[in-house]
């Protein structure tokens, strides 16, 4: 009876008793990740499940990431499949509105120019001896894109799924903070002060529609390999343009992308277990990752630049800032920041250009490597 | 199999100057369109 009542304890302590040091440090980092979604408001609908998932993963015994637990079950059906983020595409395609872009299609250019950042942390990743898919991987960080970076890390570097993923969209959500100095420290103040001109609505119906159809064939043909990522944003965006198929627009806006979310948000967190997460590699993958970000966002401001001086000063340099995929927090942050130096300047049609210009680069950039690692035989 | 930095430097300008050249083309092609099909206030109106 005595035996028993011992034997009983001890199966409730137990959980107590197979804590791995590095379990309550991950419990507490998914506390900071809920934190910063609940109190920061930073992209809250992601950090919220990936902060539970990461707290739950790391309580012994509960075997959630193991062999039929429910976590390795949504997991191996959405993510190892690359479903979830394609899903999640469609839906972004369906809330996308590429009109901006299509106004000024230049900004396609500032578009490619925010992607610079993963190629070169590719090299830098290369330097510091990861894998040729690891930095891949890594370099992916760089087109600010959550759905991208778990597309690629799932199929090419399963190990660094966790930390990628944690860095895309945490890196995401702090782009109102990381691009500002950037902005201003590459720019002198009369570049910042120019005006740009405002467009009328100037682009068809038809022009639209043609559109997410003319990305897919030439994109696709261009970069089989990123077909999928292509195709499942231009699906969502030929819908939302048609307005024929208002209920499945309305789906892929909503419930899809809803459900989609929270699935593959908790699935993220589960993969953020201690014994694998903490180690010397996660934090050069986050430092990578903020480097590529920033890099992208050298490299988009550049790029204004020289349009600034193309155009003899009609482009307003900061619009380079949002040539990457943060959609469209990035075209809010250039409009904050040219309105702090010229009052009179109203940048945000032509910011929100570059970064639905930004959007369709971030998920060229990754189409246009996996083409290329595919013709080199690396894939 | 190529070496690291030979990988490295070929994904850099390959990488760079494909993605670069592809949205270069799909703005072109863009801009191609918006001459084929300009916008017209009155067909939008019947939409």
């Amino acid at each position: 009876m005595v035996e028993g009542i011992l034997s009983g304890l001890n199966g409730l302590i137990a959980g107590f008793l197979n804590l791995h040091w590095s379990n309550p440090v991950m419990m507490a980092i998914g506390c900071l990740l809920l934190y910063l979604g609940i109190k920061k408001d930073f992209e809250p609908l992601l950090l919220v499940p990936i902060g539970f998932g990461c707290i739950i993963v790391n309580i012994p015994l509960a075997g959630l990431m193991e062999k039929e637990g429910f976590l390795r079950t949504i997991y191996d059906a959405g993510v190892i499949t690359e479903l979830f983020p394609l899903f999640i595409f469609i839906g972004i395609g369906a809330m996308t509105d590429f009109t901006p872009v299509l106004e000024n299609p230049y900004t396609f250019l500032l578009g490619a120019a925010g992607q610079f950042g993963i190629f070169l942390t590719l090299l830098l990743a290369l330097a510091l001896g990861f894998k040729y898919n690891e930095a891949v991987t890594i370099g992916i960080i760089g087109a600010c894109d959550g759905p991208t970076v778990i597309y690629v890390a799932s199929q090419y570097a399963q190990s660094l799924l966790g930390p990628c993923s944690v860095a895309a969209y945490s890196y995401m959500s702090l782009v109102p903070v990381l691009q500002p100095p950037i902005m201003k420290m590459l720019t002198t103040k009369k570049e910042r002060e120019t005006i740009m001109k405002t467009h009328k609505r100037t682009v068809s119906k038809t022009t639209k529609l043609l559109f997410p159809i003319v990305i897919t064939i030439v994109g696709g043909l261009i970069a089989p390999k990123g077909l999928p990522l292509l195709a499942t944003i231009m699906l969502g965006n030929l819908m939302r343009e048609s307005g024929v198929v208002e209920r499945l627009t309305k789906a892929s806006q909503n419930e899809i992308a809803n459900i989609v979310t929270l699935l593959l948000g908790i699935s993220i967190g589960a993969t953020i277990d201690g014994k694998v997460f903490v180690q010397p590699t996660t934090i050069i993958v986050l430092a990578l990752g903020l480097i590529a970000i920033c890099l992208d966002t050298v490299c988009g401001v550049l790029f204004g630049k020289i349009l600034y001086l193309i155009t003899g000063g009609k482009i307003n340099p900061l619009i380079g800032a949002a040539g990457i995929s943060a959609f469209p927090m990035s075209a809010r942050v250039v409009q904050k920041e040219g309105q702090k130096y010229n009052k009179k300047n109203y940048l945000l049609m032509h910011a929100m250009g570059a970064n639905a210009g930004g959007q369709v680069g971030s998920v060229m950039a990754a189409a246009v490597m996996l083409s290329v690692l595919k013709g080199m035989g690396v894939i | 199999m190529m070496d690291r930095w030979t990988f490295g430097l070929t994904m850099l300008v390959v990488g760079m100057g494909g993605t670069l050249l592809t949205l270069m083309l799909l703005s072109v092609i863009m801009a191609l369109l918006k001459k084929v099909f300009p916008y017209n206030p009155d067909e939008e109106k019947k939409d």
